[in-house]
C-alpha cells in the first residue's frame, strides 16, 4: 500500500477524490450538511442536560443530597425524596433484564442457528410484533391478565420460599414491584432478541466451520465459536433492554402500585421514577413540586447516560481484549 | 387615464367606503363578542363542560373549546394568559392566586357545579350499596392506617355484621394528583384532626406506605374490583356509571347518606357561603348533604383586558350557571346542579366583572 500515488493513476485520483484536495464542491457540502445533523443531535443532549439542570435548581437548592436518601414524599408540606422511585427503577429494570436475558439469548439462538428456516420467518415476525405493542396496551394486559395470574404464583413463593427477605411480608395486592419486573420483562424480550438475532447471524460461516472441522458439537460450536465472537453485539442488544426497561413509563405506571415505600420484599408496591413523573406532572401544584419532579427527570436521565457509558466501556474492552488475543 | 379604468376606480373607491362604513356599524357603539373561548383545567368536569361547549356554539355560534389538561395545568395556563378561562377542582393557593394576581389582576372563583366522592368497596358478603356504614372520623383511621382489618372495633360499632370478617384492609388512593383526592382529604382533614394533621389535604398527599396507589377513577376502581376486602375512593359519576358498591356515610347533622345528586346540591344549601366562593363544601351541616362533596370551579379575571372575548365570558358563564344547570344537562351526566344560594353568589361574581374602564360587562 504505496502512498503518494501520482494523480495520473485511478488509485491516485481515489485517493484524491476522498481526501480532498480535488473535491467536488456538492461533496463538500453534504458532508457539511451531514455534520450539522450529528451536531443538532448533540446539541439535543447537551440542550436537554441544561434545562433539566436549571429547572431542577430549586429543588436542589432546597433538598440537597437529602432528596436521593429520603423516602418521603409528601405535596402538602413539600417535602421530597426519590428513593423509594430510584430503588424501584433499579430493581425492576434489574429483575426484568435478569429474567429476560437467558429468554432472548435462548430464543436469538434458535432464531440464528437451531430453527428450519420456515420456522424462522413467522417467529421472528411475532417477536418484532411484541415489540411493536404500545406501552399502555401492555399495561392494561397487565392489570386485568397478568397481575390476576400472579398473585397465586407470588402466594405460594411467600409461604414457602418466606425466609428469603424479597419474598417475606404480607401480599396487599398484586400490583407491585414483581408485577411490574415481570411486565417490563416481556417489554424487553423482543429488544434483546431482534438484536441479539441480528449479532448471531452477522458471525462469518468460517468460524462455524473451523468449530465443526475440529469435531466440536452444534452446542459447543455455538458455545466457543459463535457467541464469543459476537459479544459485543450481544452486550449492545442487553444495553439496549435495559434502556427501554428504565424509560419504560405508562405499564410500570399501571401495576406497580404506586407507594413510596422502600422495602425488600418484592409483592409489595413499589414507585418508579418513570411512575412518578406520569402520575404527577400534569397536578403538580407548586413550583418545588414541579422542580422536583424534574430533579427525577434528571437523575433518570444520568442513570441512563451512565448505564449507556457502562456498556461502551464493556465493549470496547471486550473487543480489545479480542484482538490481543489474536 | 381613460375613461373605463376612471370608471373602475371609482367603483372599487365606493365599495372600499362601503365596506369601511358597514365595519364600522356596529350598532350604535355597542360591542361584538368574541366568537371563540378557550379554557383549561382538571379533568373532573370534562364531560359537563364538553356537553354546555357543544349546546352553547349551537345556540350562539360561539365556540369555547376546553382542554382537560389537569387543575394545576388549567393554573397555570390562565395565569400565563394562554387561555380565556381556567378550571380546577381545588381552591388555588395562595401562591398560585399571588401569581395570578401579578399576571392579570383579581381572579375569580366562579362555582360551576358540584360533584360528590363515593366511597367504594369490595367485601365478600357485603357487596351490595349501602351496606356499609362508615363516619368520617373511622374512615380517616381505615385511609391512616391506625385501623387495618374490617373487624376493627371501631367498624363493628357501626356494622355488627363485620365481627366475623377478620381480613385486613386493602386501601387503594389516586397515585395521579387529582381534584378527587381535593375533596375527599379535605373531608378528612376536616373530621380528623389526626388526619389534618398527619397528612392534611391537597390535590396528592403522602399516603401511608402499606397502601396501593392506582391512576385515575378508572385505576381504582379497577384495583378494588380485583382485591377482596379492599377500600377506595372514586367520583359518585364514575361509581354510578360503572355500578360499584359504596357506602353509606353519616353526615355532619347525624344522618345517613348515600352519595347522590340531590345531597351534592344540598350540600351548598341552607349554609352560609362567602362572596368569593372559595369554599370546601365538604361535611356540610344540612340535614339532607352528603358530606363528601366539593364545588368545581371556573378562573376568570375580573378585569377583562379584551373587550369582545370579556362580553363572551360573561355570556357564557351566564348560560353555565343557569341553563347550563338544567338536568339535560348535569343530572343527564351524573353532575349536581348548584344550589340556589350558590347560583346567586356565582351571580355577583360575574356581576363584578369589569371592561379595562371599570363599567360592568353584565348588562
Amino acid at each position: 500500500m504505496a502512498s503518494g500515488k501520482s494523480e495520473q493513476t485511478s488509485q491516485g485520483r481515489a485517493r484524491n477524490w476522498i481526501f480532498g484536495r480535488r473535491r467536488h464542491p456538492g461533496d463538500r457540502i453534504f458532508s457539511r450538511l451531514t455534520l450539522v445533523f450529528a451536531l443538532i443531535i448533540v446539541g439535543v443532549l447537551l440542550g436537554l442536560l441544561v434545562v433539566l439542570n436549571r429547572d431542577a435548581m430549586p429543588a436542589i437548592r432546597q433538598f440537597g443530597l437529602s432528596f436521593l436518601t429520603s423516602s418521603v414524599w409528601n405535596p402538602v408540606k413539600e417535602i421530597f425524596g426519590a428513593l423509594p422511585s430510584i430503588y424501584g427503577t433499579l430493581v425492576t429494570s434489574a429483575i426484568a433484564l435478569l429474567i429476560a436475558v437467558p429468554i432472548s439469548l435462548g430464543a436469538a439462538i434458535f432464531l440464528a442457528e437451531v430453527a428450519p428456516s420456515w420456522l424462522r420467518g413467522p417467529v421472528s415476525f411475532f417477536i418484532e410484533m411484541l415489540a411493536a405493542i404500545p406501552s399502555v396496551i401492555i399495561g392494561l394486559w397487565g392489570i386485568f391478565v397478568l397481575v390476576p395470574a400472579l398473585v397465586p404464583v407470588e402466594t405460594w413463593l411467600s409461604k414457602h420460599v418466606g425466609f428469603l427477605p424479597i419474598f417475606k411480608g404480607t401480599i396487599l395486592s398484586g400490583l407491585n414491584v414483581f408485577s411490574a419486573s415481570i411486565i417490563l420483562t416481556f417489554m424487553i424480550i423482543p429488544i434483546i432478541t431482534a438484536v441479539s438475532r441480528d449479532a448471531i447471524k452477522a458471525v462469518p460461516d468460517t468460524q462455524r466451520e473451523a468449530m465443526l472441522a475440529l469435531g466440536a458439537t452444534r452446542w459447543e460450536t455455538i458455545r466457543r465459536a459463535v457467541l464469543p465472537y459476537c459479544r459485543s453485539g450481544l452486550v449492545g442488544a442487553i444495553i439496549l433492554g435495559l434502556g427501554r426497561a428504565l424509560g419504560e413509563t405508562m405499564a410500570v405506571t399501571m401495576v406497580i402500585g404506586n407507594a413510596d415505600k422502600l422495602s425488600a420484599f418484592l409483592f409489595s408496591p413499589g414507585s418508579s421514577i418513570t411512575s412518578k413523573l406520569a402520575n404527577n406532572f400534569g397536578e403538580a401544584s407548586s413550583d418545588l413540586f414541579t422542580a422536583s419532579l424534574i430533579e427525577l427527570a434528571l437523575i433518570l436521565f444520568v442513570i441512563t447516560l451512565l448505564v449507556n457509558v457502562i456498556a461502551r466501556v464493556l465493549v470496547w474492552r471486550m473487543t480489545s481484549v479480542k484482538t490481543a488475543t489474536e | 387615464m381613460n375613461k373605463s379604468t376612471k370608471k373602475w376606480l371609482t367603483f372599487l373607491g365606493a365599495m372600499l367606503a362601503l365596506a369601511l362604513v358597514l365595519t364600522s356599524c356596529t350598532g350604535g357603539g355597542g360591542l361584538v363578542q368574541a366568537n371563540s373561548l378557550t379554557g383549561a383545567g382538571g379533568t373532573f368536569p370534562l364531560p359537563l363542560y364538553t356537553s354546555w361547549n357543544y349546546a352553547y356554539g349551537n345556540l350562539t355560534g360561539v365556540e369555547v373549546s376546553y382542554s382537560g389538561v389537569g387543575s394545576s395545568a388549567g393554573i397555570a395556563q390562565i395565569t400565563a394568559g394562554t387561555v380565556d378561562f381556567g378550571a380546577s377542582d381545588a381552591i388555588m393557593t395562595a401562591a398560585q392566586e399571588d401569581n395570578a394576581t401579578l399576571h392579570g389582576g383579581p381572579i375569580l372563583h366562579i362555582p360551576m357545579t358540584s360533584g360528590a366522592v363515593a366511597i367504594i368497596f369490595n367485601v365478600p358478603g357485603f357487596n351490595s350499596s349501602g351496606s356499609i356504614n362508615m363516619t368520617g372520623p373511622v374512615l380517616a383511621n381505615i385511609f391512616g392506617r391506625n385501623i387495618t382489618g374490617w373487624n376493627d372495633p371501631e367498624i363493628v360499632a357501626l356494622n355488627p355484621s363485620l365481627n366475623a370478617t377478620s381480613n385486613n384492609i386493602t386501601v387503594v388512593h389516586r397515585s395521579d394528583g387529582s381534584g378527587t383526592t381535593y375533596i375527599f382529604t379535605n373531608y378528612l382533614s376536616k373530621v380528623s384532626a389526626w388526619w389534618n394533621g398527619t397528612f392534611g389535604y391537597g390535590t396528592s398527599v403522602a399516603w401511608p406506605g402499606d397502601t396501593i396507589g392506582a391512576a385515575k377513577n378508572a385505576g381504582v376502581a379497577a384495583a378494588v374490583a380485583a382485591n377482596n376486602y379492599s377500600i377506595g375512593y372514586v367520583e359518585l359519576a364514575y361509581a354510578v356509571q360503572n355500578n360499584l358498591t359504596y357506602m353509606v356515610l353519616q353526615n355532619a347533622y347525624g344522618n345517613w347518606e348515600l352519595p347522590t345528586l340531590a345531597g351534592t346540591t344540598a350540600a351548598s344549601q341552607n349554609v352560609t357561603l362567602p362572596d368569593d366562593m372559595k369554599i370546601m363544601i365538604t361535611n356540610s351541616p344540612n340535614p339532607n348533604a352528603y358530606p363528601i362533596c366539593g364545588f368545581t370551579w371556573i378562573l376568570a379575571y375580573q378585569n377583562q383586558t379584551n373587550p369582545s372575548k370579556g362580553l363572551a365570558l360573561v355570556n357564557y358563564l351566564w348560560w353555565c350557571i343557569h341553563t347550563g344547570q338544567n338536568d339535560t344537562y348535569s343530572a343527564a351526566l351524573d353532575y349536581a346542579r348548584l344550589s340556589d344560594a350558590a347560583v346567586a353568589k356565582a351571580e355577583n361574581e360575574i356581576r363584578s366583572m369589569v371592561y379595562s374602564n371599570g363599567t360592568q360587562i353584565h348588562p
